[in-house]
C-alpha cells in the first residue's frame, strides 16, 4: 500500500520534471531574431513606399508620357518643365559603352581564369581583381577626370573629355569584377565529365571551351552580364564626375551628358523639399529603382536555374 | 590524317588563347595604373600635418583630419546598426525559418536590397531619417542610411558563415539537452564568428568609400570642428575628394591626389584585413 | 510492468525488470512518406537493447523517436504512443529539452565540439546552470572515468578534442552525454566509424554502463548485437519502404531460435 503510494508520487514528480518550461529569456531573444529577419522586408517596403509617396505626385504635374519622352529639363523656368529623355538616353549610351567593353573582356578573362590559366596565375590575378572591385566609385571618377578625359579629348578631338564615352570606360572597369566573378563561377560549375568526354573524342582545349564549357555556363554568364549592366545603370559618382553634366539629349556617346543617377545627385541638393523638382527627382529615383530591380531579379532567377541545371 | 588540318586547329587555339590572355591583361593593367598613379601623385601631399590638421584656406591648405575622423565615425556607425541586425537576421534564416512565404519574402528582399543604386539609398535616407524622423543632416542619418545599404551584405555573409557550421555540432548539443538558442550562442556563433567578422569588415570598407548616399544626407565640405554628437554634420573622405576634385577651383593638384591616396589606403587596408581574417580562420580550421 | 525472467546470452538475469521505454503502435511519417509502421515494444531498464535490420529500414529513425530528434526534420510526424517511465513524451506539455537531458544520444560519427576535452564535457552541465568550476571539474572527472577515458586524457583536458583518435572521440562523446546524468543512452551505430580495437573497448564500456543506464543501440553488425545486447529487435522494410517490427525478444533466443522466417533469413545472411 505504501509502496503503491510512493510509486505514484515518484511517477508524479517524474512527469512534473518533464513538464514544459517557460524559458522566457529564450522567447525574448527569439522574438528579436524574428524581428531582425522581418526588418529586411520592412526596409525594402520602406524604400518603395517613400519613392512612391514623393515621386508619384510628379506624374500629376507632368503626365507620364511627357515625363518620359520630354526633352526639356528646366526646373527653374516659369513654369518648370520636367522631361527626362536627356537622362534616359545618357544612361543608355553609357551603359552601352560600358557593356560593350566589359562583356567581351570580362567573359574572356573569366574563361581564361577558369579553363586555361595555371593555378599560380589564377592566384595572382584574382586578388588584383578584388582590389579593382574595392576601389571606391569616387576614386574611379577622379581617375577618369584626371587621367582618362584628357586622353579621350585629344583622341576624338573634342571640346571636353568629359563625355559619356569616358564614363562608359570607367564604368566598364567597375563592372568587370562582378562579370568575371560570376562567369568564372558559372564555368567552374560545368561538370568536368563533359570536358572529359570532349577530350576523349579528340577535341582541343579551346574547342572544348567553345563548344562545351561556355554553352554549359551560358545562363550563368548571362546572369553575370545582367548584373554588370545593373551595376552600370545604378552607378552615380563616377558618372557624376566624368560624364559631363550637359542637359541636351546626347546624340553621340562622345558628348557630355547626364545620366539618371547623376541627375538626381546633382539636383537633390538644391531642390526645395516637397517641391516640384524634388518630386520629379524622386520620380527618376523610382524609375531607376524599378529598372535595376527588374535586371537584378531576372539575373537572380537565371542564376538559380543555372544552379539547378547541374545540381546532382 | 592530314598534317595541315591539325595545325589549323592548333592555330585557332593559340589565337584564341592569346585573345583570352590579352583580355586578362586589359583587366589587370588599369588596376596597377590606377593604384600607382594615386601613390605617385599623392605621396607628396602626405605629411604628418596632412593627416592630423584641419583644412585651412577653404580646403586648399592644411590637412584633412576631420574628413578622416568623419569617415571612421561613419564606418563605426554603419556597423553598429548593420552588424547586430544582420547577424540576427542571418540566424533567423538559418536556424529558425521554415519553408514558407515569409522566408521566401525575406530572401527576395535581400536580393533586391543588394541591387538598389546607392543614390536611391540616399533618397531613402533623406526622406526617412533626415525628414521623417527629424534626425536632420547628421552623422546619425548618414550612418543609418549606409547601414540599410550594408544590411544585405551583413545578412548574406552571416548566413553563409552560420550555414558553414557542421550540422553534427548542433545535433551533439541538442542531444545533451541544450536549447536551440543555447546551441546557437555557445556553439554555432563562436564557430561562425570569423566569417561574420570578415563580412563586417568588408561592410565597413564599403561604407568608407560610399559617396552618393552621404552627399544627399549629411556630408559637409568644410566644418569648423569635429562632430561632437551623432546629430552633428560631418566631413568624410569620399565627399571631400569629390568636392575638391570637381568643385573647388585653384585646388593644388597634389592635395587632391593626397586625399584620394588616403581614401584608397583606408578602403584597401580594410579589405586586406578582411582577407587576413578569412585566411587565418581557414588555417585554424585545417589545423584542428 | 514486469517482464518475465529471462536469461541473456551473457548470463545476465533480467528478472522483474521494469519497462523504461515503450512504444505503442507507433508510426513515423516524413511528410506523406511512412518511414515506420505500427511498432510496439517495451525496452527494459538497465539492459542493452539492440535494434538490428538491413540498411534503410528505419532503425535510426526509430531510435530518434525516444529523444524526439526527428522533430528537427521538417514534416516529421509521429502517430501512436512513445513513453518514458510511463509518461507519453510526445505530449504537448512535455519539455523536449529536458527530455533530451534524460535521454542522451551518441552518434554514428563521433562529433566532439571544436573545444578542449574539458569544455566538451562541461558543455551540457553548463547549459543546465552549473557554473562552479569545482563542480564542473568533478563532473568532468567522473564522466571520463565512467567512459573509461580518464587515464588516456587526464593530462590533456585542456587540449582540443579534435586531436584525439576516433575511438577516444567516441568515448568522449559518451562522457559528454554521461555528464548530464541521463537515464537512457541511445547509440546510433556508435562503432561503425571505428577500428576493431576501439570497437571492443566501446562494447566493454556499454556493458559496464548497462548496470546503471538503459542502453538502446542501433547496429547493422549482427555479431555486435549478439555479443553485447540482452534484447534484440529486428526491423525490416516492407514493399512500400515503411519499417516494421518483425521480431523482438531476448537476444539469445532471437539468434539461436528465431520465430519468424524473415529473421532467420537475415541472421543467416541470406540478405543484407
Amino acid at each position: 500500500m505504501l509502496e503503491q503510494a510512493s510509486k505514484a508520487t515518484t511517477a508524479m514528480s517524474l512527469k512534473k520534471g518533464l513538464q514544459r518550461r517557460w524559458r522566457l529569456g529564450e522567447k525574448f531573444i527569439e522574438s528579436w531574431i524574428l524581428l531582425a529577419g522581418i526588418l529586411t522586408i520592412v526596409v525594402l517596403l520602406g524604400i518603395i513606399a517613400l519613392l512612391l509617396k514623393e515621386g508619384l505626385p510628379a506624374f500629376w504635374y507632368t503626365p507620364p508620357w511627357e515625363f518620359f519622352f520630354g526633352t526639356k529639363w528646366y526646373p527653374v523656368s516659369e513654369p518648370p518643365t520636367f522631361g527626362i529623355m536627356p537622362f534616359f538616353v545618357a544612361t543608355l549610351w553609357i551603359t552601352l559603352v560600358a557593356t560593350a567593353i566589359s562583356v567581351p573582356v570580362g567573359v574572356a578573362c573569366a574563361a581564361y581564369l577558369a579553363e586555361v590559366a595555371p593555378a599560380k596565375v589564377r592566384e595572382t590575378v584574382k586578388p588584383i581583381i578584388e582590389i579593382l572591385a574595392g576601389i571606391p566609385s569616387v576614386v574611379m571618377g577622379f581617375i577618369g577626370l584626371m587621367l582618362l578625359s584628357p586622353l579621350v579629348q585629344s583622341a576624338f578631338n573634342l571640346n571636353t573629355g568629359l563625355s559619356g564615352f569616358t564614363a562608359g570606360i570607367m564604368l566598364s572597369l567597375m563592372s568587370l569584377p562582378i562579370i568575371i566573378s560570376v562567369s568564372e563561377d558559372a564555368l567552374r560549375a560545368v561538370p568536368d565529365d563533359f570536358r572529359q568526354a570532349a577530350y576523349a573524342l579528340g577535341s582541343t582545349k579551346w574547342e572544348t571551351i567553345r563548344h562545351v564549357s561556355i554553352p554549359g555556363a551560358l545562363s550563368g554568364i548571362t546572369a553575370a552580364i545582367m548584373l554588370g549592366v545593373g551595376r552600370a545603370i545604378g552607378e552615380t559618382m563616377t558618372v557624376l564626375m566624368v560624364a559631363g553634366g550637359a542637359l541636351a539629349v546626347p546624340i553621340s556617346p562622345t558628348e557630355p551628358m547626364m545620366p539618371m543617377t547623376a541627375a538626381i545627385a546633382s539636383g537633390i541638393g538644391n531642390a526645395v523639399r516637397g517641391g516640384l523638382q524634388y518630386q520629379a527627382l524622386f520620380a527618376i529615383g523610382l524609375i531607376l529603382f524599378v529598372v535595376t530591380l527588374a535586371v537584378n531579379l531576372i539575373a537572380d532567377k537565371v542564376l538559380e536555374r543555372q544552379k539547378r541545371k547541374f545540381a546532382r | 590524317m592530314r598534317a595541315g588540318a591539325i595545325s589549323k586547329r592548333q592555330f585557332s587555339q593559340r589565337t584564341a588563347f592569346s585573345l583570352l590572355i590579352i583580355a586578362t591583361i586589359i583587366v589587370v593593367i588599369p588596376v596597377f595604373a590606377i593604384v600607382l598613379q594615386i601613390i605617385i601623385n599623392g605621396a607628396s601631399a602626405i605629411s604628418g600635418d596632412f593627416i592630423t590638421q584641419a583644412p585651412s584656406q577653404a580646403g586648399k591648405a592644411g590637412g584633412i583630419l576631420p574628413a578622416i575622423v568623419g569617415t571612421f565615425y561613419l564606418m563605426l556607425g554603419t556597423i553598429l546598426f548593420a552588424l547586430p541586425l544582420g547577424v540576427m537576421a542571418g540566424i533567423y534564416l538559418t536556424e529558425y525559418a521554415k519553408e514558407n512565404w515569409l522566408t521566401k519574402s525575406i530572401n527576395l528582399a535581400i536580393v533586391n536590397l543588394a541591387g538598389v543604386p546607392s543614390i536611391v539609398y540616399g533618397l531613402f535616407g533623406l526622406g526617412v531619417f533626415v525628414l521623417l524622423f527629424h534626425f536632420g543632416m547628421s552623422l546619425l542619418s548618414a550612418s543609418l542610411t549606409l547601414a540599410c545599404q550594408a544590411l544585405a551584405m551583413t545578412v548574406t555573409t552571416s548566413r553563409e558563415a552560420i550555414l558553414a557550421v557542421p550540422r553534427e555540432y548542433r545535433e551533439g548539443s541538442l542531444a545533451v539537452g541544450a536549447t536551440r538558442w543555447q546551441t546557437i550562442r555557445h556553439l554555432v556563433l563562436p564557430q561562425a564568428f570569423p566569417g561574420i567578422l570578415t563580412g563586417a569588415v568588408l561592410a565597413m570598407s564599403r561604407a568608407a568609400g560610399e559617396t552618393a548616399p552621404i552627399l544627399v544626407v549629411g556630408a559637409a565640405f568644410l566644418l569648423p570642428g569635429l562632430p561632437q554628437s551623432p546629430f552633428d554634420q560631418f566631413m568624410a573622405l569620399p565627399y571631400h575628394l569629390y568636392t575638391v576634385a570637381a568643385h573647388v577651383p585653384g585646388m593644388p593638384k597634389s592635395t587632391i591626389w593626397g586625399v584620394a591616396l588616403v581614401l584608397l589606403v583606408v578602403v584597401l587596408s580594410f579589405n586586406v584585413l578582411a582577407t587576413i581574417i578569412r585566411l587565418r580562420a581557414r588555417q585554424r580550421r585545417l589545423n584542428a | 510492468m514486469k517482464m518475465n525472467t529471462v536469461l541473456s546470452n551473457n548470463n545476465k538475469v533480467i528478472s522483474q525488470s521494469k519497462t523504461k521505454l515503450r512504444t505503442e503502435a507507433v508510426s513515423l511519417y516524413y511528410g506523406s512518406f511512412q518511414a515506420l509502421r505500427n511498432i510496439s515494444l517495451e525496452i527494459p531498464d538497465r539492459a542493452i537493447t539492440a535494434i538490428i535490420g538491413p540498411s534503410g529500414c528505419g532503425k535510426s529513425s526509430f531510435l530518434r523517436l525516444f529523444n524526439r530528434m526527428n522533430d528537427l526534420i521538417a514534416g516529421a510526424r509521429v502517430e501512436g504512443g512513445v513513453e518514458l517511465d510511463g509518461i507519453p513524451i510526445y505530449d504537448k506539455t512535455i519539455d523536449v529539452v529536458e527530455l533530451r537531458k534524460r535521454v542522451g544520444m551518441v552518434f554514428q560519427k563521433p562529433n566532439p565540439f571544436p573545444m578542449s576535452v574539458f569544455e566538451n564535457i562541461a558543455f551540457g552541465p553548463r547549459r543546465h546552470g552549473k557554473n562552479n568550476v569545482g563542480e564542473l571539474t568533478d563532473i568532468v572527472e567522473r564522466s571520463l572515468h565512467q567512459a573509461a577515458l580518464w587515464d588516456e586524457v587526464e593530462d590533456k583536458l585542456g587540449q582540443s578534442a579534435l586531436a584525439l583518435s576516433g575511438g577516444q572521440q567516441q568515448r568522449l562523446c559518451i562522457a559528454r552525454v554521461l555528464a548530464v546524468e541521463p537515464e537512457v543512452i541511445l547509440m546510433d551505430e556508435p562503432c561503425s566509424a571505428l577500428d576493431p580495437v576501439a570497437t571492443l573497448k566501446i562494447e566493454d564500456l556499454m556493458r559496464s554502463l548497462a548496470e546503471n543506464y538503459t542502453i538502446v543501440i542501433v547496429t547493422h553488425n549482427m555479431q555486435q548485437a549478439a555479443r553485447v545486447s540482452d534484447m534484440s529487435a529486428f526491423l525490416m522494410m516492407e514493399e512500400d519502404r515503411a519499417g516494421v517490427l518483425v521480431e523482438y525478444g531476448p537476444t539469445s533466443e532471437l539468434f539461436t531460435n528465431p520465430k519468424d522466417k524473415r529473421t532467420e533469413d537475415y541472421i543467416t545472411g541470406r540478405f543484407g
